[in-house]
């Protein structure tokens, strides 16, 4: 199973970027053999518009399943929403942390977005 | 003839100058409140509104049987407002600016012209003032086209006074463009002349020549006569910080009808405003 994290860095001892959207890098986490896809967001970090539904997109054609971050704003919520990905928001620590927090069950998901929209 | 009356920082007054002028000159103008997503010229006009206009714009509305989730309209959005997830198309209505690039670029026919409710234009007459002004819909962000919908409908044989929105981005621009003459109005404060040199530029990027009114003008520094003289912009017209003129105001009345000398006042800065665009004629005639 797939698992998109944000994520300051590219590497599992990185810590989590709070911020979906304009995550500095999503690092998607095989849950099976641990290997990660290192997604780098820098075209969306400075993106005009619409930052969290491209993230949103570029992470459900990755295949991921779950993403684990801190905020989640209305717009990159219902775009996961469609694309059946679960969110597990107010994640912080590193990557690691977050997946072992994960597969240890701990994570719970959002209903709804956690951000403000941004104009 | 179209003058706009605008001013870089907000609340120096826009609408005080714009209503007085309009009811010194009468029924020989039409008040355009393009503030949109503030329209108060109304408070001090007190028009009977006689006809209303709601006014969309286009959003997608996609046919999920035709669409083969190519993509073309997401890649095309620069605001996103499109998003294609595995089979499913999603719109956010909300970041759409209506350039139908999903229209054109759909090779399946299945985007449909939507609608989005953008606001209203009502019609009204107020102390014997014509006036048209914008009511942008609570919520909306985009409030340029409404701004130009409402301009669209000014009889430009007559004169035509335009209440424009503060600020120097869009809104004002949609205001400003294509008008004879900008008058700004400032306050002699740091923030205020901070705020005159940013509409200054924009209106100097319009090619529109411009004026200033100076209101509070016996308060704060002397830093905006300097600018202006360093600019070369004519300051037409100085209202001081007055106690009667601020009462007069907050009753929502006119300095025009409650003072009457004013009256003489506001209709020279109009003839003075009419010599200045004569002149800005010449000027660029002769070059």
């Amino acid at each position: 199973m797939k698992i998109a994290v944000t994520a300051k860095g590219t590497k599992l001892a990185s810590e989590v970027d709070p911020r979906f959207g304009r995550a500095a890098y999503i690092l998607i986490v095989d849950t099976k053999d641990m290997k990660i896809e290192v997604l780098d967001n820098k075209e969306n970090v400075n993106a005009f518009k619409g930052a969290g539904i491209q993230a949103a997109t570029m992470i459900a054609d990755r295949g991921a399943e779950v993403l684990l971050t801190g905020f989640c704003g209305p717009n990159a919520f219902r775009t996961l929403e469609a694309a059946g990905i679960k969110v597990g928001s107010d994640v912080s620590g590193t990557v690691a942390e977050a997946i072992e927090a994960f597969l240890n069950g701990e994570v719970t998901y959002t209903q709804a977005a956690n951000a403000e929209g941004h104009w | 003839m179209i003058i706009s009356v605008a001013s870089g920082k907000g609340g120096t007054g826009k609408t005080t100058v714009s209503t007085n002028m309009a009811i010194s000159l009468g029924d020989a103008c039409t008040l355009l409140d393009c503030d949109v997503e503030e329209p108060n010229a109304h408070l001090f006009l007190h028009p009977h509104i006689n006809r209303s206009e709601t006014v969309t714009t286009f959003i997608p509305e996609v046919d999920q049987e035709r669409c083969t989730f190519c993509r073309k309209c997401a890649e095309i959005c620069r605001y996103r407002a499109i998003a294609v997830v595995g089979q499913k198309v999603l719109v956010f209505e909300n970041l759409c600016h209506s350039c139908e690039g999903c229209l054109v670029v759909c090779p399946d026919g299945a985007i449909r012209e939507g609608k989005r409710e953008l606001g209203v234009v009502e019609w009204g007459e107020g102390s014997g003032v014509e006036m048209i002004q914008g009511r942008l819909r609570v919520g909306e962000a985009m409030s340029p086209p409404l701004i130009k919908k409402v301009r669209s409908y000014a009889d430009l044989d007559r004169t035509v006074i335009i209440d424009a929105p503060p600020g120097t981005s869009c809104p004002v621009i949609a205001a400003m463009r294509g008008t004879d003459f900008v008058l700004l109005v400032t306050e002699p404060t740091p923030f205020g002349l901070h705020d005159l040199q940013l509409a200054v530029g924009a209106v100097r990027l319009l090619g529109i020549p411009c004026g200033l009114v100076i209101n509070r003008s016996d308060m704060g520094d002397g830093q905006v006569w300097e600018y202006a003289r360093q600019e070369k912009i004519p300051i037409l017209m100085e209202i001081p910080f007055d106690r009667r003129i601020a009462e007069v105001y907050s009753k929502g009345l006119a300095i025009v009808e409650a003072m009457p000398e004013w009256r003489q006042k506001f209709t020279e800065l109009f003839q003075q405003i009419q010599m200045e665009i004569v002149a800005e004629k010449l000027r660029r005639e002769s070059l």
